[in-house]
């Protein structure tokens, strides 16, 4: 519809009206909140409260552990994808299914089961134990965690432009001497990339604000194995509600980012996918 | 439709392999489809037996006396009432939000779409923290609440609150590609031929777009009931009273009654498995009868 031409359809008004009142009453008002209450404590005091370094280690942990649980999504979520799109085996369609169990699974029931595996009585945790690896109650279990929440941002996002791939560019590589490697990496992934990073950053923005999945496994033991957002309710339940809004602002404000860079590398990846 | 969806399934795999230039040898082929398996055996298999396996190492007796606990079914309802209202608030508002974006043209819409979004990105514990700060006793509203003798914080209007936001888009961005791929010329067909907005919305867009709807209200209601960080944020753990069952499952297990926690636990587990079967019917029959429907295929402008 050009901008100039009447409206046919009614109702535009009442929706747009709607949507736009029902947006701020409970996302867009109670956010502003934090950055409004956050500017009332003055500097001096937000700067303290985001800069202990029980703070900055929640912060290295948070960020550290999710980055790594993102990259191996993206490799091994890749790997899924692939075998779903290209092979048949048996229950292929189960497994497909059920991919998106993170998804649907509350984060509570995958903490408490997660923990249940890799503590030290645990079906794996009782092998591993004797081996010196420790999982439950250290980083390494918050990694299990935020690898199961993450994965299947990756494979969903990278297994639609795996589907629309043609087999044609592949058989023209063949034809002209390439072997299935070259293929892969010069033909194959290109125009999967793309979709492949917008996983990847959507995956790691899921894991740094996890919280259910992460506090049972975790051991919460501050500066070693806690996380920002438990940090936030720690404060809360001391009534330190300053500390608590400064924390939640930092996160607010890297999740932007991370939403502004997502919604870009969407673009990105609609247009190479799009032309393909 | 039948014929189409069983292929949807097998059709690239068949393409790819089809031909040597396509298919890595058989060994690769081998090597990769057990790390996929393995890697689906440790991360997403195991857990879900693990949820069963712990809920009955007690026994089927240990089991039901844990679902049938007072406090294990007022959390049980406590999670189905937070459910009812927060699923048809966000119903309500992805109709309106689809109609106004995918119908129309205006400025702002890319912005709009974005804002939408805003939730999935925002941590659960930060959700909950905003309420606390609005509605909590040191809050904005909060003199005024304890003046009127209303409680929102660590009662049910806070648990529906965040709920409601945690699971803002869900409905939305289901409904708003679906829509933007199906244009308005029908609707604008019956509106020509004097049919009126609501008999238009009923009888033309509604069809068009009910399994999407479906589909969206189903993700929205697995997130509603499981929610966790955003409504332990605002619960205030008051038992039999503000505990929802995600809730409930933490109380017992800081406990040590790993029982009862997994017994709860498998109940939501369940509700998840379900929520994946209707969710894969829908995604055969569904999405795709809506985009038939309307002439368009995804991945085709």
């Amino acid at each position: 519809m050009s901008a100039g031409a009447a409206r046919v359809l009614p109702g535009f008004p009442l929706a747009l009206g709607y949507t736009l009142v029902y947006l701020s009453l409970i996302v867009l008002v109670p956010l502003s909140a934090v950055f409004l209450k956050s500017a009332t404590q003055g500097w001096e005091s937000f700067w303290v409260a985001i800069s202990t370094p029980r703070v900055v280690a929640s912060y290295q942990l948070t960020y550290g552990v999710s980055l790594l649980a993102a990259a191996i999504n993206a490799v091994f979520g890749l790997i899924f994808a692939w075998v779903l799109v290209r092979y048949t085996f048996p229950g292929k369609r189960i497994v497909d299914a059920l991919v998106d169990l993170p998804f649907a699974l509350p984060t509570a029931v995958a903490g408490i089961a997660l923990t249940a595996i890799y503590a030290g009585n645990g079906w794996l945790g009782q092998w591993l134990q004797p081996l010196g690896i420790k999982v439950a109650f250290t980083p390494l279990g918050i990694l299990v965690a935020l690898i199961f929440i993450g994965l299947p941002f990756v494979v969903r996002t990278v297994q639609p432009v795996l589907e629309d791939l043609s087999t044609e560019l592949e058989e023209a590589a063949a034809s002209l001497g390439a072997d299935r490697w070259q293929t892969f990496h010069r033909v194959v992934l290109p125009p999967v990339l793309p979709a492949l990073l917008t996983g990847f950053a959507l995956a790691f923005a899921r894991a740094v604000g996890e919280y259910g999945s992460v506090i049972f496994i975790a051991g919460n033991v501050p500066m070693v194995s806690e996380i920002t957002p438990l940090l936030i309710i720690t404060k809360l339940e001391q009534f330190d509600y300053p500390g608590a809004t400064a924390i939640a602002a930092v996160m607010l404000v890297t999740s932007f980012i991370l939403l502004f860079m997502i919604n870009g590398l969407q673009a990105w990846a609609n247009r190479s996918h799009g032309g393909g | 439709m039948g014929a189409a969806v069983a292929t949807h399934w097998t059709v690239h795999s068949r393409r790819f392999e089809a031909s040597a230039a396509t298919r890595e040898p058989a060994w690769v082929r081998g090597i990769l489809i057990a790390i996929a398996l393995a890697f689906f055996a440790l991360f997403l298999l195991l857990p879900l037996v693990t949820v069963f396996a712990e809920a009955l190492r007690k026994g089927w007796g240990v089991y039901f006396a844990a679902l049938v606990d007072p406090d294990a079914r007022s959390a049980i309802f406590l999670t189905l009432l937070v459910a009812a209202i927060a699923v048809p608030l966000n119903l309500v508002f992805g109709v309106s939000a689809a109609w106004a974006i995918a119908k129309f043209n205006f400025r702002g819409k890319q912005l709009l779409t974005t804002l939408i979004d805003l939730p999935f990105s925002v941590s659960p514990v930060v959700a909950g923290l905003i309420f606390v700060l609005l509605f909590g006793a040191q809050g904005w509203f909060g003199p005024w609440l304890i003046e009127h003798d209303v409680k929102i914080i660590f009662a049910v209007p806070g648990l529906v609150l965040a709920t409601v936001f945690v699971t803002f888009p869900f409905v939305a961005r289901e409904l708003i590609p679906l829509m933007e791929a199906q244009g308005q010329e029908e609707e604008e067909a019956a509106i020509v031929l004097g049919a009126s907005g609501w008999q238009t919305f009923w009888r033309v867009t509604l069809p068009n777009i009910k399994w999407g709807l479906l589909y969206g209200v189903i993700l929205c209601n697995a997130r509603a009931m499981g929610e966790f960080g955003a409504v332990s944020v605002v619960s205030g753990h008051i038992r039999g009273r503000t505990n929802t069952m995600p809730l409930y499952v933490e109380i017992l297990y800081n406990e040590y009654n790993f029982a009862a926690a997994f017994a709860v636990a498998s109940l939501l587990a369940l509700l998840a498995l379900l929520t994946l079967v209707v969710k894969s019917l829908v995604g055969m029959a569904g999405p795709a009868a809506d985009e038939c429907r309307s002439g368009t295929l995804k991945g085709i402008p």
